[in-house]
């Protein structure tokens, strides 16, 4: 064994340790949420993962984006057969250890080219699309600083990763041609092979160079990319089957009911069902937590809608669809689900540092989300329809919105008269119950 | 309903005319059409009255829980009261409320949309209307947020629609991915929120550019918001903004 595959070795036990340790973490800043029964209806949930994430079926809607992507998604699954013969190779120091397949392999090795050139161009026509044609939705405030570095640095790295893919291929096509030592006759390179004549005049050993290089680049390339998920918008390659799997599989307008408010108003109607004993306190990260109603911070809320904020990867769908927000208003559903993920992530920084949580006087309601924000919703599921991984941004919207009315009582004038009308009279408008039949006398 | 229980009868449906069709005057309309094509076909059915009362959907959408299930209750004892067990409205809030938020509170029934029950009416023969006034007539039809998204139900209003041989033309933005008129939410209760435009001008200007002699509702608010965009655009004269209870009850004559 040489060094080079011990320095690999160590190179992919670090990555290996590295991702493990985040995705850890994420799971713990999930699990941070309140429980909710996702568990039923098995067969529905596996159909609606294979449909939506296995199958892009949400995708269509915006059909160039559509192609683009699904040439991305495809070679991103298919090449890693690919990476799985690198991490052979680089552990036992062959080359090309699945050459032995033959003519398989050829069509093989030609197939994962063409994806990485549809890769290539698709990453960069996405690169032009963000940066140059500036579609709306990909030049919002929402995305100002660290996001939009953060679509771009995902676009670059597939880029760079698929360039040094092809670039190591034509090196390798040129040593097989020459016949230059353990690069054994393997593959058919029909686009390295266009490339090739660019390095034709190069010598052996600088080929060589060029090949060993572009090998150490591309795999130290995905091994950071793999590590870069967690910190990413990008996450969603993977949270993207977990959470279809999840899915609200109920109507979408209807909300869910407060248990805890159930109670208490079964036991306000009917004076012989006792008032509901008090929850027992929450727990969570070492400190107990005050029972609210509705969600004031990321804690209050469930761990699917903090699934949902981890999995968003930010492309705005919702926002371009929002009622409220083509007419100007603040509101912006990506905003709501990037707020979450930003705040929950805040949370779990505090908590690794301190080793429990503290109260650290800020909140998802109020320090992220505003209520101008929250009030702009129509609920009208548009954002939640459109989702390409099913997040649900109405949920979360409705449940700081209990917080403010419940706990704060804070709602704007208008609808404080349309509750009070509601409760003394029965309708939204200041009409008596009385009348409710006066509409087959008129004519 | 009342008079039913004391007869020992029981209705087919019980309609449940909700706030809007009792006070509203534009949407009092549209139950009153409602009512005629019920009656054209011979539909023996019921409705609570005074014994109704808001369903709570305005109130849990603005965040109001306490508010919403002490509705809920007081309709479900009523509703559990007369052993109902099919319910009809022409309001897809109180649609969705009845029949998606009441079950958990102990309220189950069977719940249609109106245009679901027409359009039942219709392939059973129990009512027959040909175009008339409407026939060759450009219909646009607004799919309400609470129906389509939230229940899918997108066809059953078409279909309706279809009967009057008039040509149905789509909005850029139909079926799944329909604009809201704005009225959702409880927002209908309220002043919009800051921005550039009200949402139901935005939904009125999809509608217009499909030229319409009618723009076809589902939902006595989107009906309002509608009503209101067309007359911000001065076109009242031209477009209509009708029910769908309504164009059928008029083309039939009922």
């Amino acid at each position: 064994m040489g060094i080079g595959n011990i320095v690999f070795l160590l190179l992919l036990g670090a990555a290996a340790w590295w991702f493990a340790r985040n995705v850890g973490r994420v799971k713990r800043n999930i699990g941070l949420g309140r429980d909710e029964d996702r568990s039923d209806r098995s067969a529905e949930r596996w159909a609606t993962m294979a449909r939506v994430a296995l199958g892009q079926g949400k995708m269509g809607t915006r059909p160039v984006a559509a192609v683009l992507h699904f040439f991305v998604y495809v070679g991103f699954v298919i090449i890693n057969i690919e990476v799985l013969e690198i991490l052979i190779d680089g552990i036992f120091g062959t080359h090309r250890v699945f050459s032995f397949l033959g003519g398989l392999y050829n069509v093989l090795i030609g197939s994962f080219e063409w994806l990485a050139l549809a890769v290539l161009v698709s990453c960069l026509v996405f690169l032009v699309r963000r940066n140059l044609i500036k579609l709306k939705r990909f030049v919002m405030k929402d995305l100002d600083g660290w996001p939009r570095t953060d679509a771009n640095l995902i676009l670059v790295t597939e880029v760079l990763l698929m360039g040094a893919f092809l670039t190591m291929n034509a090196a390798d096509l040129l040593l097989q041609q020459r016949g230059a030592e353990h690069y054994t006759q393997a593959g058919t390179f029909p686009v390295s092979g266009m490339l090739a004549p660019l390095l034709a005049g190069i010598s052996d050993g600088g080929l060589v160079a060029v090949e060993r290089g572009m090998w150490w680049f591309h795999i130290i390339g995905i091994l950071a990319f793999l590590n870069y998920l967690p910190y990413s918008k990008h996450f969603h390659i993977l949270l993207a089957f977990p959470n279809t799997y999840f899915s609200n599989l109920r109507p979408k307008t209807e909300l869910k009911n407060m248990e805890r408010v159930m109670g208490e108003v079964k036991s306000m109607m009917d004076p012989s069902v006792p008032p509901p004993a008090p929850n027992p306190p929450r727990v969570l990260a070492g400190a107990e937590l005050p029972e609210r109603f509705g969600a004031k911070d990321v804690t209050d809320l469930t761990w699917k809608q903090l699934l949902d904020a981890y999995t968003c990867t930010e492309c705005g769908r919702c926002t371009s669809e929002c009622p409220a927000n083509r007419t100007g208003k603040l509101l912006s559903p990506r905003k709501i689900m990037m707020d979450t993920r930003d705040r929950l992530e805040e949370v779990g920084r505090s908590i690794d540092a301190k080793g429990k949580w503290e109260d650290d006087g800020k909140a998802l309601l109020g320090s992220y989300i505003t209520e101008e924000e929250l009030w702009a919703c129509t609920t009208c599921n548009a954002c939640a329809e459109v989702c390409p991984v099913n997040i649900d941004p109405v949920g979360i919207i409705m449940d700081l919105r209990r917080y403010l009315v419940m706990e704060e009582s804070k709602v704007p004038p208008a609808l404080a008269s349309m509750i009070t009308n509601v409760e003394n009279n029965g309708a939204p408008w200041q009409m008596a119950q009385s009348d409710r039949l006066k509409w087959a006398e008129t004519e | 309903m009342a008079d039913f229980m004391a007869s020992g009868e029981t209705p087919e449906v019980l309609f449940w005319v909700g706030c809007a069709g009792s006070f509203d005057d534009r949407a009092r309309k549209i139950t009153k059409a409602f009512v005629r094509i019920l009656n054209a076909a011979k539909v023996k059915f019921a409705v609570l009255g005074t014994e109704e009362s808001c369903t709570g959907d305005p109130a849990r959408r603005a965040g109001n829980e306490f508010l919403f299930q002490m509705q809920a209750q007081t309709n479900i004892a009523v509703l559990n009261g007369y052993e109902v067990k099919r319910i009809v409205t022409a309001c897809p809030h109180c649609f969705n409320t009845l029949k998606n938020e009441y079950p958990a509170l102990g309220g189950s029934y069977e719940v249609m949309h109106h245009t679901q029950f027409i359009n039942a009416l219709l392939k059973e023969g129990r009512i027959k209307v040909e175009g008339g006034d409407f026939k060759g007539k450009r219909i646009t039809f607004h799919d309400p947020c609470y129906l389509g998204r939230g229940n899918g139900e997108y066809e059953a209003p078409r279909e309706v629609l279809l009967k009057l041989d008039a040509a149905l033309v789509e909005m850029k933005n139909s079926r799944k991915n329909g604009l809201c008129c704005g009225a959702g939410g409880a927002q209908m209760f309220k002043e919009a929120e800051p921005g550039n435009k009200e949402v139901n001008i935005e939904r009125t200007e999809d509608a217009l550019a499909t030229a319409p002699n009618v723009i076809a509702a589902g939902c006595p608010f989107c009906n309002t918001m509608l009503t209101d965009g067309v007359k911000h655009f001065n076109k009242e004269g031209e477009i209509v903004v009708k029910d769908v209870a309504e164009l059928i009850a008029e083309a039939g004559e009922l």
